[in-house]
């Protein structure tokens, strides 16, 4: 066949987190992350979109069974992100910055090992006017 | 390259059987979505066309043409039916959101002459979608 179908799957989970890196100095984390380095944090609503690849089953018509992935992502996404701090809750980010470009990296590599499709790429939009996407360390032509 | 994307709305109901599977099997695989009677959705389409646009219109197509072919091939078939019954090209398979954005893909390729079919986005909710590409291509 001459086309290829992905899946995609829509998430919510509500964190906070804070900007800022032990390798800068006060003003230069207040100058580069601005109101994002205040030093109790803050949080947003982020919505994640996961796209799978794989064949599309004849017999269910579907390229994976959407409880399966569902089950799969809200363990390893939603349950480690949703209603905690990043910066204090999540182990990645004890020592990288939890930009949305580095929680799109962490969230591919905590999703690329799912059993019932292939991980294409993750979006995470961070508020209505920022969104952020990520394929893998090879993964532009999937872009 | 440009990309060109146009978006229209239909309303369609379904259900998922496959009369392969015992009752029993329909069920746990298919679960509310095997409901004997169907049920249904608002399905939101994206059809995005690729192409460089004409030096002398400015545009990659004609978004009229676009607007026609999709009411014709999409809008009169699939909107306001009930697509395992009504929707011959479906016969004999399940009318997943993958399905569907599949038969749309076939339909819309070969009778798009400006430009080429880049992607076709089917949502069935804000938070279920396929998406198809031409294989081989970058997604």
């Amino acid at each position: 066949m001459g086309v290829r179908v992905e899946l995609g799957r829509r998430y919510r989970f509500a964190a906070s987190h804070r900007l800022h890196t032990d390798r800068l100095s006060e003003e230069e984390n207040a100058r580069v992350f601005g109101k994002c380095a205040n030093p109790f944090g803050h949080g947003h609503n982020y919505i994640l979109e996961v796209s799978v690849s794989g064949d599309v089953d004849p017999a269910t018509g579907m390229i994976a069974n959407l409880a399966d992935l569902d089950n799969f992502v809200e363990r390893e996404v939603i349950e480690v992100f949703d209603h905690h701090s990043m910066n204090e809750d999540v182990a990645a980010f004890r020592d990288v910055v939890p930009t949305t470009e580095n929680l799109c990296i962490e969230i591919f590599e905590r999703l690329k090992n799912l059993p019932t499709a292939k991980l294409e790429r993750v979006r995470v939009q961070e508020t209505s006017n920022n969104s952020f996407e990520y394929a893998g360390e090879n993964g532009r032509e999937r872009l | 390259m440009v990309l060109i994307t146009r978006k229209i709305e239909f309303s369609a109901s379904h259900l998922y059987h496959n009369p392969a599977f015992s009752a029993e099997e329909n069920r746990r695989v298919f679960g509310k979505c095997n409901n004997p009677h169907g049920h249904g959705h608002n399905y939101t389409l994206e059809v995005t066309v690729a192409g460089e646009p004409n030096p002398v219109t400015g545009m990659v197509l004609d978004l009229k043409e676009l607007k026609d072919l999709l009411e014709r091939e999409v809008m009169q078939r699939m909107d306001h039916r009930f697509l395992n019954y009504e929707v011959a090209e479906l016969k004999g398979q399940i009318p997943t959101c993958e399905n569907i954005a599949r038969l749309i893909w076939e339909l819309l390729d070969p009778k798009i002459k400006q430009g080429r079919l880049h992607r076709v986005r089917l949502y069935e909710s804000a938070d279920l979608f396929a998406d198809c590409y031409r294989n081989g291509a970058a997604g």
